[in-house]
């Protein structure tokens, strides 16, 4: 396999390169190879247990010891897999917001913002700023577990923004939302993804999804029983 | 087997200490002892089954804090022989400096233990001044411990005597001899019993049977000379509980835990009659509550068992100095009125009432006897305790015939 | 065993969860075992070597059985063994009895979701103030009798019958049951909810069982190998209490354990030989019952299958009720009993005159526990800090072994269970007399650190027990996505975990707080008796003495634990009284 070539790759892409996963020796999908572009969204499709949230894990740093990755990954030219994870400044949103649930909705924005930003009034304006955009003014104070489905997405993106990422990964992030709502959440969250050029991967087994991205679409398909070399 | 094991161990130990101990260095003067002793911590190992004794431990505590500026710890003991047991496993262990502990609470068998094995330090006894006020005269106990010598390896701190306590409301009636006691038991089925041995009451009981039954007394002075000796003289004895074992509480399948239980048995109405080693115990208890105001004392007609308890210091203490000071204190007219008074402990002062300063000897005469303190001379002649080998032995034969 | 240590101690199989440089969990698993199995190894070691004659400072230099010759020479031994087999299989027996009838017939009721929160002050409550609030009940002089006298009995004076210290050691077996009946209810609630019981029972109930058959039939078998430990760490327990054992048992003789005890504090220092050999004695007597319990539950097992294949559906109503019945009714006079013995420790340390048959004191006071004021302060104060200290240091080593296996991605197996168990299986009399030995000759003996390291060993299986399941619970995609928003592996432990387990922590470490109170032997062994505890007084003064006094000091002993678990439920409940998720309880 000789996969998307690294030097026709554009400044600020995600580049996949025989990216796969293996469980006890055994291949799990097939290895993956994919550019994507900055302000690009690719949408890696398959059924549920294929592995898509463990390659995404894989690619952030956390993914189960059980689990074996292969393959390489970079990120604006840069190697991703030898960082430790709170190095490769990728976000991901996952299915459930997974807002901290001890902290208030400014300190898991907090949590998030980059410690670039520094001074207390500055992260204070930061966060107040991003509260805002998301239409959540005034709710630094408020406990996660008052605030409605839309909200708790829209506050979970803004702290993954706030961190800075050069990616973003979305690891079903809709599945949970009643049908009405995802669509609202999906086309503001791409909106951002879009409008900060960032590299987008995302994974679901949802075709509204996929064409909702707008971008390339892979098929994952499963190694299933057979050998591999 | 057994005794050729002990043996064994005796022997090799005997050999072990002679072989670790230290050069014997010359006790300390009463004068260095009272310079060096400020500042030092004594750990006072004391049994501590009698609320009352440890309210006035903690009072001589205060007391030597403010005189001396000692500090005093209470290791509080079930049994004395853990103590003895701590210094033994010490000096095995080759530690002859900086043991720990520094005072113990002693008499009998333990101090017979600890000096034949050379763990305790003096003689220190004779040079504490106030030991010059101890009667050494009218009370031989006091420097004959269970017939062994003491030679100034311990400081007298009290006297006790065997008596009986009982509720005059319930018991109108009561022995006035060891035979008597098992006609009283056979008539009152299950109002009598004794704590079970090694408690020193318990065993106390079973020497003052002894005592009265053997058929010569002189010979428990000395030390048992052999199985047949130890067998023909306490044959009464055993002949003597087995009759009396089925009257008792319990039926005798059952012993009270220690003398102080069965004083609360009493005042449960679960028993007629206490065993008690202090005279004015019974007074001391109704003062705080814990016998009812009925309760009155009575001895036997020729006799009970008296000894002199001690505090003795170990070879390898840390705090020698402050743990004379502390001994001596013990034996002052203030510690020693204060341990008399029913109010606080209620046991006989060592101190010869002639040898004190006026105002020293009103600290006893203002001392409250109470309805239920016998007089001196109402108390009964003091019988002599036997050697400790005789107590070692009936322990053991004890626990042999009824300890399961 | 060397398996599970090395699955324990194994390193991180993603280098690239862990971040660059230093981790302090990583030697955290192997210095826990060691802390653990060093002082237990050598333990035992130190009293096997003694129980064969070898301990050379008292001359012993040759192995041989003279010490056991010896042994089987002492009076009273085998009704020793009798009382400690009795006390310690009727009560275990007893206990688990209690804890399956309560859960096959009352599962669906109310009272089976309330006990729960009755049961964590109870499961509190040390060993040796139960059973002094036991005695205090139970003695024939005791509450209950006065309760019936003379009105009902007919006894003017208390009745001449063993109550309490009975030769048989029954009194000892009833508190026993009393103590360890919350313990296992509480790991049995625990294993229901990994065994999915509530499935179980409604494909039961649909194929027509009653409510009783249906627990036993089928939630019983799969709850039992989860609760197998815990009541093999009972029975062992049982076995060899000393506390208790002292409070309620026989005293000519006692049980075996108690006669140990007083061998190695007897002054002829070759009883030593004999008290060693009776630790080893004391070690088969565990093994043994543990051997004898488990072809019991082979047997049952058997006779388990035989009774499920038969199909009996016991679906009857009156059946149901009986069930219930006999569920509730025993349980709940057993935490009666726990709870009745307290509130009489409780009165009887503000009696001042308190005779029978009066059912209340004749005279009140404060004055037992005023002059109880500078010794209880002294005691308590000894108590607390080497409570904290141990469960501080057992929850640092538990959180880092706990934390480990999220970096290392790793779960130890069952072997590893097996060894956190250890010092809960292994009668404290077979180990700690060795471990006195080895604390003189570390120059450790009667300072904190040896009273602190004999307490951990205790303390520290209690602490892991409470707080593994949630820690391993907590969403592993928490700590990713604070990973993910740029956190180290430390950031995420201090800001994310341990805040969001605030709770379960609190909780763990007031178990362990507990435990330690508790603790009689460890403090008498390894304090060289220097320090006095409220436990080591309380049970001093329980051989006699003043009963009001006595009871100052159990009141005082249970109080410690009790407000370590209330400030444990206060202290998260305050920290997230803004925090909606954190509302609902344990």
């Amino acid at each position: 396999m000789s996969g998307a070539s690294a030097g026709a790759a554009p400044e600020g892409a995600l580049e996949l390169e025989g990216l796969g996963l293996r469980l006890a020796g055994r291949r799990l999908i097939e290895p993956l190879d994919l550019v994507v572009p900055p302000g690009e969204i690719a949408t890696l499709m398959g059924p549920s247990g294929v592995g898509k949230s463990s390659l995404l894990d894989f690619l952030c740093g956390t993914l189960d010891p059980a689990f074996e990755g292969e393959g390489r990954a970079r990120l604006g030219g840069e190697d991703l897999l030898d960082l430790p994870p709170e190095r490769r400044r990728l976000g991901i949103l996952f299915q459930d917001d997974l807002l901290f649930p001890h902290l208030s909705v400014a300190e898991n924005l907090a949590f998030g913002l980059s410690p670039a930003v520094r001074g207390r009034a500055a992260r204070r304006a930061r966060i107040a700023e991003a509260l805002a955009e998301a239409g959540l003014e005034g709710f630094e104070a408020r406990d996660p577990a008052t605030l409605s489905g839309g909200q708790r997405a829209r506050v979970a993106l803004f702290r993954t923004l706030l961190a800075e990422p050069r990616a973003l990964l979305l690891d079903e992030p809709f599945s949970r939302l009643d049908a009405g709502l995802r669509d609202r959440v999906r086309r503001f969250i791409f909106r951002h993804a879009r409008v900060r050029r960032l590299p987008t991967l995302l994974v679901t087994h949802d075709p509204a999804d996929a064409r909702a991205a707008e971008g390339p679409v892979v098929e994952l398909s499963i190694s299933g029983m057979q050998q591999s070399g | 087997m057994i005794e050729a094991m002990q043996r064994a161990a005796g022997a090799a130990l005997a050999l072990a200490l002679l072989g670790a101990a230290p050069a014997v260095a010359e006790p300390l003067s009463w004068d260095e002892a009272l310079e060096r002793a400020p500042g030092q911590t004594v750990y006072w190992n004391a049994w501590a089954g009698d609320e009352r004794i440890n309210a006035y431990i903690a009072w001589v505590g205060e007391r030597v804090e403010a005189l001396h500026g000692i500090e005093l710890e209470h290791v509080k003991l079930t049994d004395t022989a853990e103590a003895v047991n701590r210094v033994l496993a010490e000096k095995a262990a080759g530690k002859s400096e900086a043991g720990s502990v520094d005072l113990v609470w002693i008499n009998g068998e333990n101090f017979a233990t600890m000096k034949q094995n050379g763990l305790l330090y003096g003689p220190f006894a004779e040079r504490l001044p106030n030991f010059a006020l101890v009667d050494t005269r009218d009370k031989p106990t006091t420097v004959v411990d269970f017939t062994v010598p003491t030679d100034g390896l311990e400081a007298p701190w009290g006297m006790a005597k065997i008596n009986f306590i009982y509720d005059s409301a319930r018991v109108t009636e009561t022995p006035g001899s060891i035979p008597a006691f098992a006609d009283w038991a056979a008539a009152h089925p299950g109002r009598f019993s004794y704590p079970a041995p090694p408690d020193f009451i318990g065993s106390t009981f079973l020497k003052q049977v002894l005592i009265e039954l053997t058929a010569d007394a002189d010979l428990l002075q000395r030390p048992v000379a052999d199985d047949a000796q130890f067998q023909a003289a306490t044959a009464p004895l055993w002949a003597y509980l087995d009759a009396l074992h089925p009257q008792l509480w319990r039926a005798g399948r059952v012993f009270p835990a220690s003398g102080p239980a069965q004083l609360q048995l009493l005042d449960d109405g679960e028993l007629d009659i206490a065993i008690s080693f202090y005279p004015s115990e019974a007074q001391s208890l109704i003062d705080n509550g814990r016998l009812p105001a009925s309760a009155r004392v009575f001895v036997l007609d020729e006799g009970t068992i008296g000894n002199t308890h001690f505090v003795a210091i170990p070879f390898n203490a840390r705090a020698k100095a402050a743990a004379m000071v502390v001994a001596n204190f013990l034996m002052s007219p203030e510690a020693q009125a204060r341990k008399q008074d029913p109010r606080h402990w209620g046991d006989d002062t060592v101190l010869a009432m002639d040898r004190l300063a006026p105002d020293e000897r009103a600290l006893f005469e203002a001392i409250p006897a109470g309805p239920a303190t016998l007089p001196p001379e109402a108390l009964g002649p003091v019988l002599l305790e036997p050697h400790p080998t005789w107590m070692t032995r009936i322990e053991a034969e004890w626990a042999r015939r009824y300890g399961g | 065993m060397g398996a599970a240590l090395r699955r324990l101690s194994r390193g991180p199989a993603s280098p690239a969860l862990a971040a660059g440089g230093l981790d302090w969990t990583r030697p955290v698993p192997v210095l826990t075992l060691a802390l653990f199995l060093l002082p237990i190894g050598a333990g035992l070691l130190g009293t096997l070597l003694p129980a064969f004659g070898w301990l050379p400072a008292l001359g012993g230099e040759t192995l041989g059985l003279a010490p056991w010759r010896a042994l089987l020479a002492q009076p009273g031994l085998a009704q020793a063994v009798l009382v400690s087999l009795v006390s310690g299989l009727g009560a275990t027996l007893a206990a688990f009895a209690l804890v399956v009838a309560f859960c096959a017939g009352c599962h669906r009721s109310r009272l089976f979701r309330r006990l729960r929160l009755l049961l964590a002050p109870l499961l509190a409550v040390p060993h040796a103030a139960m059973a002094i609030g036991l005695a205090f009940l139970i003695a024939p002089s005791g509450l209950i009798a006065r309760g019936l006298s003379p009105w009902a009995t007919g006894w003017a004076l208390p009745p001449d019958v063993a109550t309490v210290n009975d030769p048989w050691g029954l009194a000892l077996a009833l508190g026993l049951t009393v103590k360890e009946l919350p313990f296992l209810l509480l790991m049995t609630f625990g294993a229901l909810g990994q065994v999915r019981a509530a499935e179980r029972l409604r494909t039961a109930r649909a194929l027509g069982y009653g409510p009783a058959t249906a627990w036993l039939k089928t939630v019983l078998p799969a709850v039992y190998p989860l609760i197998r430990l815990p009541l093999y760490a009972t029975l062992a327990f049982s076995l060899s209490v000393v506390d208790m054992a002292i409070v309620l048992g026989p005293a000519t003789p006692p049980s075996l354990a108690v006669l140990v005890v007083r061998w190695f504090y007897d002054p002829d220092l070759s009883q030593r030989f004999v008290a060693a050999a009776g630790a080893v004695l004391q070690l088969g007597l565990v093994v043994a019952a543990i051997a004898l319990w488990a072809v019991g539950e082979r047997l049952a097992a058997a006779l388990g299958r035989r009774w499920l294949a038969a199909g009996g559906r016991g679906a009857g109503r009156a059946g149901a009720r009986v069930a219930d019945l006999a569920g509730r009714v025993p349980t709940l006079f057993a935490v009666g009993l726990g709870a009745a013995g307290l509130l009489a420790v409780a009165l009887w340390s503000l009696a001042w005159r308190w005779r029978y048959p009066d059912l209340l004191p004749s005279a009140w006071s404060l004055e037992s526990w005023r002059r109880q004021a500078g010794g209880l302060a002294d005691a308590g104060a000894t108590t607390l800090w080497v409570a904290v200290a141990a469960a501080a240091v057992a929850l640092l080593l538990v959180v880092g072994c706990l934390e480990r296996e999220q970096r290392g991605g790793r779960r130890p197996g069952r072997g590893a269970l097996w060894l956190l168990y250890l010092p809960l299986l292994l009668p404290q009399i077979a180990f700690l007399f060795g471990v006195q030995v080895l604390a003189v000759r570390l120059g450790l003996d009667g300072g904190w650190l040896a009273l602190v390291w004999c307490h951990l060993l205790f303390v520290l299986p209690y602490v892991f027990l409470a707080l593994a399941d949630a820690y391993r619970a907590l969403d592993p995609r928490f700590g990713r996505a604070a990973r993910c928003l740029g956190a180290g592996p430390e950031r995420v432990l201090w800001r994310i975990r341990l805040p969001m387990l605030l709770r379960p922590i609190a909780f763990a470490a007031a178990v362990g707080f507990a435990v330690s109170v508790a603790q009689y032997l460890p403090t008498l062994f390894a304090g060289a008796g220097r320090f006095a505890s409220l436990t080591t007084e309380a049970v001093a003064l329980a051989a006699g003495g003043d009963r009001r006094v006595l009871a100052v000091y159990a009141f005082a002993q249970a109080l410690l634990p009790l407000l370590a678990f209330l400030l444990a439920m206060a202290l998260p409940a305050w920290a997230y009284r803004r925090r909606r998720s954190f509302r609902a309880g344990p």
